[in-house]
């Protein structure tokens, strides 16, 4: 392993545990294409991390890499201190692993507590006729999971539609739900496929205020991929930056910020 | 307190009704809310603990005597309990309004020298904090919300919850400091401050005492025989003295239910869900409430609408006589029956209506057409008319004479007079003390008998023997002809149009009168969309020449009915254009309660009521607007500018043929 600190504290003292999830020379190709070329990089307990690149990038790839939907050719997966085997996607969820789609995957003829439930399947052990019938085990766990559920819904304040179906609900909610629904999960790593795509200011500012405070409030770990970088230079304790599915940045958002690479290939060269 | 006698005459705090009620209500239900998707509740016993454990905790902080204690949030039992708890502390509970942005704030704060600040959530905190120095007596802040707070510098700060536990812990020490403060209050100790919402100037801090807030909620509570079974919503602003009264005068005098939203988004909701039996509103929830319904009833089906429409005719018919008592043909009776059946009680649950028994509107004027909807259901809504130096109540309507355009007969103890001026003066056992440290405007508020200037124009109708209010008295003026110039008759008339939000009328001093017109957005949006109309902003809708055409129709329609009144015949609009922006309170051109601020209106857009009298067929103008997180930003635009029709006294009858007023 890496040698870190077990703990650090970062600037504003919140507690920085130690490496959660280890990626190491991860190499994905599709048939002739490489969308990811040897990257190697580290996700710790309770930071925000970002990965961030120019479109085509090798992000959201990357991200599925994670999430166990993309299996690489090449390098390891380290989770927790064990080597993670190739997995499925449900098994890596049951590991720990909870995310958030770049084009919303919720199911829109249900409500938005149905679909926040969904995220507690996993939870839930009774067996069938024990749902079937609503009885027992199935009763007691409907109530503690739907008691998880409504501290979610109270966290993101989405009381007001709880009932709603999830098709009638503008954009920015329907990225709000889904927030909730990975939430649900109780995860170990949160993975955020571009939280604010297509937001106005004010459903950022409000999606910004939530990460950062689930982040603070439940010491969740936070993955995220995200295209506006005023957003990431905010939120984030440390940045991965890629291009052409290569690693050219990975540091804090200052060090990134100064890495000529970066300037370079993301923000464009400066031309004074 | 075992003898009655002995009871009443302890009564004279809110915390001696307090002990009273955990001794005689124990387990009825005194707080309800909806957390977690549940509705929690508290008996009276309960509460008292809560509450009790919150003073000792209070007392911990050194919380003295006389102190002011200010309360910023929603409405919350906590935040009603902290009310409680100064109280039994010996000092001054302050609610602020929770929307107030942090200059105002910083005013009312450093004028009361709140030693102490209960904060809803981070977002009040951060306010409190950014008016730091211009309130240098704030020594501790307590909030109720945890969420986002922990990384704050938690030296002058705590969690209310923390509070309480610090408290209980410290009964033994502090019980009988506690216990010899409560005992000490006196029926004219100071039982709440509330700021005005300062129509004109600075707001200004009313001290209330118990004897203001007792007496007036035990005889108010008697006018409508409210009792220890009735539920209320308490979702009005908290620094609003109606609040007060409703939701802890009236509920701990009489011993009610308090239930509390579980948000400020889900009142709607939890309206229904609670169904009060006592309830108020401002006229816009009616009208809001009253405008969805009709939007749904559009698109439903064809036998729905007709069904609707039928039993709605029924009703408009009936409805009222039934709910007075009145006599009603038996056929009727029972067509009125089917139509509860099937049309009206489905449509008063959806509304959250169902047990209602009393329920009251004021603060502006309601629509007539509205008002009667609502009583033709069989809802028993009256109209009162107050004001915070009343501790609310001067005069309400009696069950069974109940009227649109009036404001009821004087209230218990109530004595009323109308000045040579026309303006209303009142005197009654809820006068306020005084204005904090304000001896002059006490002084020209009050005068040494205790009669009050309402600062309203209004006279009694001869036949009710009600009060019929006409306009402040100070915005009633004369035309440069010399007739009677009356603005807020006029924009009760045009606000009555669901289309319109808001009117603003000028004309005092002129030759002609002339409006603003604010278009509802939800009403007007609807409509644009069921007639295929394009609109990008609010600000192109408000310019369309087709919404400009509805508009003129509604001014027009307007000028006829004004034109019956012979007294204000000279108040029909000539000319009017349709603001850009909706007026808004972030930008001081409304108070927080929604009142308009002429004074600021005329000088903000004085460009606008220029152009509005010297002719010109439109106008450039630029805005400056607040957003809700308080950054400034500039919006332009081009307003056209429309005439209207005048109706000539003479002719008034043959063209206000059909129109309902």
């Amino acid at each position: 392993m890496i040698a870190t600190p077990a703990t650090e504290f970062a600037t504003d003292g919140r507690r920085i545990g130690p490496v959660l999830m280890d990626l190491r020379n991860i190499t994905l190709r599709f048939g002739g294409v490489v969308a990811i070329k040897d990257i190697s990089f580290d996700i710790r307990e309770g930071e925000i991390r970002a990965i961030i690149g120019p479109n085509g990038a090798g992000k959201s790839s990357m991200l599925n890499v994670i999430s166990g939907f993309y299996v690489p050719q090449e390098g390891e997966i380290w989770f927790e201190g064990k080597k993670r085997p190739p997995m499925k996607p449900y098994e890596v969820a049951r590991l720990g692993l909870a995310r958030t789609f770049q084009n919303i995957a919720l199911f829109d003829g249900m409500s938005v507590l149905d679909n926040i439930m969904t995220g507690r399947l996993n939870r839930m052990k009774a067996p069938l006729w024990s749902q079937a019938i609503w009885w027992g085990r199935a009763e007691r766990e409907e109530v503690e999971n739907r008691e998880q559920v409504e501290k979610i819904i109270d966290f993101l304040e989405i009381q007001n539609i709880r009932k709603t179906p999830v098709g009638r609900l503008p954009y920015g909610l329907k990225k709000r739900v889904e927030l909730a629904r990975a939430l649900a999960a109780e995860p170990r790593i949160l993975l955020l496929d571009e939280p604010m795509a297509g937001m106005n200011v004010e459903e950022k500012e409000d999606m910004c205020r939530f990460i950062l405070d689930l982040n603070d409030e439940f010491g969740t770990t936070i993955a995220l991929i995200e295209h506006d970088m005023g957003v990431v230079m905010d939120l984030s304790d440390r940045v991965v930056v890629m291009d052409y599915g290569r690693k050219i940045g990975d540091g804090t958002p200052d060090e990134v910020r100064a890495n000529p690479e970066v300037i370079s290939a993301y923000l464009g060269v400066s031309q004074e | 307190m075992q003898q009655m006698q002995t009871a009443e005459a302890g009564l004279q705090s809110i915390p001696a009704l307090l002990a009273r009620n955990a001794t005689a209500f124990g387990t009825r239900t005194a707080y309800r809310e909806k957390e977690f998707g549940i509705w929690q509740s508290w008996s009276w016993a309960e509460a008292a603990r809560e509450i009790r454990d919150l003073a000792l905790g209070f007392l911990v902080l050194g919380v003295e005597r006389g102190d002011h204690v200010a309360i910023i949030g929603r409405n919350r039992p906590a935040h009603y309990w902290s009310m409680i708890a100064a109280q039994m502390c010996g000092a001054v509970p302050v609610p602020l309004y929770q929307d107030a942005v942090a200059d105002e704030m910083a005013y009312v704060l450093g004028n009361c020298a709140a030693r102490f600040v209960i904060c809803g959530d981070q977002e009040q905190v951060d306010k409190v904090l950014e008016v730091g120095d211009r309130a240098p007596e704030v020594r501790h802040i307590i909030y109720t919300d945890k969420r986002g707070m922990r990384k704050y510098d938690h030296s002058r700060m705590n969690a209310l919850a923390d509070v309480q536990a610090e408290g209980r812990a410290a009964e033994q020490r502090l019980g009988a400091e506690l216990d010899a403060r409560t005992s000490g209050l006196g029926y004219d100790d100071t039982c709440v401050m509330l700021y005005t919402s300062g129509t004109t100037g600075k707001p200004k801090g009313v001290v209330l005492s118990n004897r203001n807030i007792i007496e007036t909620s035990k005889n108010s509570a008697s006018f409508d025989s409210l009792n220890e079974r009735e539920e209320v919503l308490a979702y009005l602003p908290m620094a609003w003295v109606g609040d007060f009264i409703f939701s802890v005068g009236q509920a701990y005098s009489a011993g009610f239910t308090v239930n509390c939203p579980e948000s400020a988004q889900t009142m709607m909701t939890d309206l229904r869900e609670i169904g009060p039996s006592y309830f108020f509103a401002p006229p816009r929830v009616f009208e809001g409430q009253l405008t969805s319904v009709m939007i749904r009833m559009e698109d439903a089906g064809r036998l729905k609408r007709w069904m609707f429409r039928h039993a709605m005719e029924l009703a408009r018919r009936v409805g009222p006589a039934i709910l007075e008592g009145r006599p009603v043909g038996a056929l009727d009776r029972l067509r009125y029956a089917l139509g509860n059946v099937l049309i009206f009680g489905p449509l008063k649950n959806t509304l959250g209506y169902s047990r209602i028994r009393v329920g009251y509107t004021a603060g502006e004027a309601i629509g007539p057409e509205i008002f009667s909807f609502y009583r033709s259901l069989g809802i028993n809504l009256k109209q009162l008319y107050g004001q915070t130096e009343a501790s609310v109540f001067i005069t309400q309507q009696p069950d069974g004479a109940v009227k649109p355009d009036t404001v009821g007969v004087p209230s218990p103890g109530v004595e009323l007079k109308i000045a040579e001026s026309g303006e209303v003066f009142y005197r009654s056992p809820g006068t306020f003390v005084e204005y904090f440290q304000n001896p002059e405007s006490t002084a020209s508020t009050k005068d040494a008998e205790g009669w009050v200037a309402t600062g309203d124009a209004g006279f009694f109708e001869e036949d009710s023997g009600q009060l019929r209010i006409i306009d402040r008295a100070k915005d009633v003026g004369r035309m440069s002809d010399g007739r009677m110039f009356a603005p807020k008759y006029v924009e009760n008339k045009l606000k009555f149009y669901p289309n319109i939000l808001e009117a603003v009328v000028f004309g005092a001093g002129r030759d002609f009168c002339t409006a603003f017109i604010n278009i509802d957005l939800t009403a007007v949006g609807n409509w644009a969309e069921r007639n295929n109309i394009a609109y990008a902003s609010y600000q192109e809708l408000a310019g369309h020449p087709q919404v400009y055409a509805m508009i003129r129709q509604h001014v027009q329609e307007v000028n006829a009915s004004v034109a019956q009144d012979p007294m204000l015949s000279g108040c029909q609009i000539g000319r009017f254009l349709v603001l850009h922006k909706e007026l808004d309170p972030d930008d001081g051109e409304m108070t927080r309660t929604r009142k308009v601020r002429r004074g600021v209106i005329a000088d903000k857009y004085a460009d606008l009521i220029a152009a509005l009298y010297d002719g010109s067929r439109n106008v450039f103008t630029e805005t400056e607007v607040t957003y809700e997180d308080g950054r400034k930003g500039r919006i332009r635009a081009t307003l056209t500018i429309e005439d209207a029709q005048v109706v000539s006294p003479a002719l008034h009858h043959v063209k206000a043929k059909g129109i309902a007023a």
